[in-house]
């Protein structure tokens, strides 16, 4: 576990020293300001015709949508890089099981998301401030329980794609294609039922979120959310043990 | 200590080790020798623990390489081919993540010590990025030295450093070699002779021989020869010496000196000077010629079947 700790500082540090993640980091604020701002234009807007008192959500739904766009670019590096540079054989012969590298780089990434998505607090607090008397903080709690969640099995799938392959815009393509299958794909409605329609709308990514949007946790999305990051990371770490051999 | 029995490699249909056998001891240095592609660094991947061999067995320092790879991987300092460096790390930074992932105690201070050892102390607090060559093979020297491994598998070591470096590394690395076992691979035959205390030389991935340096030179070619050179143009020469009881054959070399072979363990010398003398030509070197690593290297590891033209390149390449 202590080897677990060591890679993901050193990965979540590495984020701070490379252009890539200010980029990222700052493309992400500033989108997500403008959307906030139109967000509160239009609800001054609407609340000329009727009473309407604007929540945490106008906050929360473009959030989500810049999240699973964000993410391909922040893990593509992860492993893959290691794979180019070299610096993966390094690894693989110091005392570190692969579980604890790739769970190490999931954990750095996973706490640079974090932190991002600490600073986002700054929008629910101004809208506090705006908003008589004061946001739903029930649904500011779950909808960020719900993002944490939702941001741990993405990094995870990311850090997976990235165990895969030696290129960074091959890791970005199919982790940003994997997302959009997650994120889009419903069973259509002409063929309501049957398995193949069930286990589609299970896998669903954002199905999953509605409920913590809502202000309501639901045990069964968290173990969803959670089994996908397992997922992933034990995927992640039979790609690396397979490297091996290869 | 190594010990490898009939470890072999497969890459897909390709056979890139093929039933090596060898080991060594704690004390000593053994060479791998071998042309590029014979399937030095494949072996000591497998050794190293990074990945697995295909068939047949290696221990090193007492563990299994498979089973017990981690183990294996606390106690051997490896240094790969192409040298693993983090280019946006500090140097100091780099050796402390890997001092920290080997769970060093007072990993600070082993750090400064390893940078002293490889002479890199001053250039602590400097990128990666702006070294030089030469610079991140020491900085990967002393990734391998930082936790006082028992094993040390060293792929090409000095490959990238300027003559100085060189002879620096070199007398590191056989102070290193005193108490620990090291294991390195090499194509520079001259660096093979200069540190290691055995050489093993494998070609396409198949040892071709084994023995110290000395002995390679000395019983691989099982004749002795000796150069004669006389002033003038030393007509006759060749027939003079041919009379002489005891020797073998005799041939006149571009150069118009007379290479004369005959049974190791018997030095003719003597007798051939005392007769070229007599005969009246004014003699002016006699010696005797002893077979490079790298002619030995080159009649043990040449692709027989090839055309001439295509050896010379490969010959060129090793």
């Amino acid at each position: 576990m202590r080897n677990v700790w060591i890679i993901a500082r050193r990965e979540y540090k590495l984020f701070f020293s490379s252009p890539v993640a200010y980029v990222v980091a700052f493309f992400f604020m500033i989108l997500l300001g403008w959307f906030f701002y139109s967000a509160l234009r239009d609800a001054i807007i609407q609340s000329t015709y009727q009473a309407y008192v604007p929540t945490v959500q106008i906050i929360i739904s473009p959030l989500v949508t810049l999240l699973l766009f964000v993410m391909p670019a922040i893990t593509m590096r992860s492993i893959a890089e290691e794979m180019r540079m070299g610096t993966m054989e390094l690894l693989l012969t110091a005392p570190v099981k692969d579980w604890e590298l790739v769970v190490g780089k999931w954990l750095g990434a996973f706490l640079f998301m974090l932190s991002l998505l600490a600073v986002t607090w700054i929008f629910p607090i101004v809208l506090n401030f705006l908003v008589k008397p004061g946001i739903d903080q029930g649904i500011l709690l779950s909808g960020y329980l719900g993002l944490v969640l939702m941001v741990a099995s993405l990094v995870g799938i990311g850090v997976f794609i990235s165990s895969l392959f030696n290129n960074q815009l091959v890791v970005f393509m199919v982790s940003l294609a994997l997302v959009l299958v997650f994120w889009l794909v419903r069973p259509s409605s002409s063929t309501t039922g049957g398995l193949g329609n069930q286990i589609l709308t299970y896998l669903n990514f954002i199905d999953h979120y509605l409920n913590f949007y809502k202000g309501t946790i639901d045990l069964s999305d968290i173990v969803y959310y959670l089994s996908l990051t397992s997922l992933a990371l034990f995927l992640g770490t039979v790609s690396v043990e397979i490297r091996r051999w290869r | 200590m190594i010990e490898v029995e009939g470890l072999t490699k497969d890459y897909g249909p390709r056979r890139a080790i093929n039933n090596l056998t060898f080991r060594a001891n704690p004390g000593e240095i053994l060479g791998f020798l071998g042309p590029n592609g014979a399937g030095k660094t494949t072996t000591m991947r497998i050794l190293s623990g990074f990945m697995p061999p295909t068939m047949g067995e290696a221990r090193v320092a007492g563990f299994d390489v498979v089973d017990e790879s981690l183990e294996v991987r606390k106690r051997v300092g490896y240094l790969p081919e192409t040298v693993p460096l983090y280019p946006d790390m500090t140097v100091f930074d780099y050796l402390k993540y890997m001092a920290d992932l080997r769970h060093i105690k007072n990993a600070d201070e082993r750090v400064d010590d390893v940078l002293e050892i490889v002479h890199m102390d001053e250039r602590a607090n400097g990128y990666i990025s702006n070294l030089s060559k030469g610079m991140r093979q020491r900085i990967g020297l002393a990734q391998a030295l930082l936790h006082e491994p028992e094993v040390l598998i060293l792929d090409e070591p000095t490959i990238g450093l300027d003559p100085a470096q060189i002879r620096e590394v070199r007398t590191l690395i056989r102070e290193i070699g005193k108490q620990r076992t090291v294991l390195l691979s090499t194509h520079i035959l001259s660096e093979a002779q200069q540190i290691c205390d055995r050489v093993l030389i494998i070609n396409k991935g198949e040892i071709v021989v084994e023995d110290t340096p000395e002995r390679l030179q000395a019983g691989l070619t099982g004749v002795q020869r000796v150069s004669v050179r006389v002033q003038g143009d030393g007509d006759g020469l060749e027939k003079l010496i041919n009379e002489i009881s005891g020797v073998g054959k005799v041939s006149t070399t571009h150069e118009g000196a007379v290479e004369v072979e005959s049974s190791p363990g018997k030095d003719l010398r003597p007798l051939i000077a005392r007769n070229v003398v007599k005969a009246g030509f004014e003699l002016l070197e006699l010696k005797s010629i002893d077979l490079s690593l790298e002619d030995i290297f080159i009649q043990l590891t040449r692709e027989e079947p090839e055309p001439p033209s295509t050896d010379d390149t490969s010959e060129d390449g090793s």
